[in-house]
């Protein structure tokens, strides 16, 4: 039963892959980019992994969504020229056939050098695989009377804030220092616009 | 996007029910899926809908700048604090086990359970400020062009 949702999700997911890559209008693909993280938050889901679901569908689909759109109301509409954009810094020229095809080459050699490393992976969801067979049941049977007497049900908390807890430390020292840095640089920016006001009119 | 009425009344029917499940997600990670990460973002997803519909003065005036850019710190400052306090304790770095009290026991989280506790909360008071003090640096460049 699980293939008449697990197939077409795959299928819109390439589907949206392929739009997002062809599609010209900015907007579009920046919405297609959203569709395509909705579409692999429910992958996600179908995966068992709620966790992964909710940030992909509130980063992907959310708030990288609308960081996208107004990073776009800044630029031109259209990565090709269409008549009525007159940028010329914004446009892109198709490149020369030559540098395509060998490009095209590149790109289908590497993925099917990644194919070839997939054939030695354990099948999909084996009980063989090292993932389920090293750390897993360790944490599993040990979590629920390390963690106290409440006990503590889910382990995913467990190994991320407890077992890995200096891991998550670093990892919201790096989110603590991405909002430090884009509050630097779009800081600095709006200090420079004052100076700048006139000059922005003449190139925009 | 004020001047929409369908958006505007479901969005704010809806801000109420995402800032709920935030803290849900917030609170409930120790039993079910999610943590500070995720509720983070999805406590932000709300205040930048907000902004999104009602415009940015009007989220700013719910979550003012300044006090956004403190939470960013203050997050990182639970987390590593509460590495710190158990080492205070006797204890390792970030080793919970010394948080052991019997006040109110079956209630209050105690040992691990607080530790893991006190630390997703920190996580999610930095994300969700750093998500907010983006999106407004990006939305204030917005407005200019």
């Amino acid at each position: 039963m699980m293939e008449f949702i697990v197939i077409p999700i795959l299928a819109l997911l390439f589907a949206t892959a392929i739009t997002v890559a062809v599609i010209r209008n900015l907007w579009a693909a920046v919405m297609f980019t959203g569709i395509y993280s909705f579409l692999g938050a429910s992958w996600m889901l179908i995966l068992d992994a709620p966790d992964v679901a909710f940030t992909e569908a509130a980063v992907g689909a959310g708030v990288s969504t609308i960081l996208m759109l107004a990073t776009l109301s800044l630029v031109p509409r259209s990565s090709r020229k269409r008549g009525s954009i007159s940028n010329s810094d914004f446009e892109t020229k198709d490149p020369p056939r030559r540098r395509v095809i060998s490009s095209l080459l590149v790109v289908i050699g590497t993925g099917a050098m990644l194919i070839y490393g997939t054939l030695d992976m354990p099948l999909f969801g084996s009980a063989d695989a090292a993932i389920q067979t090293y750390p897993a049941p360790s944490f599993i049977e040990k979590s629920q009377t390390e963690m106290g007497e409440h006990g503590l049900p889910n382990v995913v908390t467990a190994v991320l804030a407890s077992y890995r807890g200096y891991d998550t430390l670093g990892e919201t020292a790096v989110i603590f220092t991405a909002g430090i840095a884009v509050l630097l640089i779009l800081r600095k920016n709006k200090a420079s616009d004052e100076i700048g006001a006139g000059q922005s009119e003449v190139t925009s | 996007m004020i001047d929409f009425p369908i958006i505007r009344v479901v969005s704010k029917f809806m801000i109420p029910y995402i800032l709920l499940f935030g803290l849900y997600v917030q609170f409930h990670g120790d039993f079910g899926p999610g943590g500070g990460f995720q509720a983070g973002v999805i406590f932000a997803s709300a205040i930048i809908l907000y902004g999104l519909v009602f415009g940015l003065p009007a989220a700013k005036s719910v979550a003012p700048e300044w006090f956004v850019e403190k939470l960013i710190a203050l997050g990182l400052v639970i987390y590593a604090g509460t590495g710190f306090t158990c080492i205070a304790l006797g204890g390792n770095f970030l080793d919970y086990d010394v948080l052991d009290h019997h006040v109110l026991p079956g209630f209050l989280p105690h040992g691990q359970h607080l530790g893991i506790f006190v630390v997703e909360l920190g996580v999610g008071i930095t994300v969700t400020s750093v998500m907010i003090v983006i999106y407004y640096a990006f939305s204030a460049r917005e407005r200019r062009a």
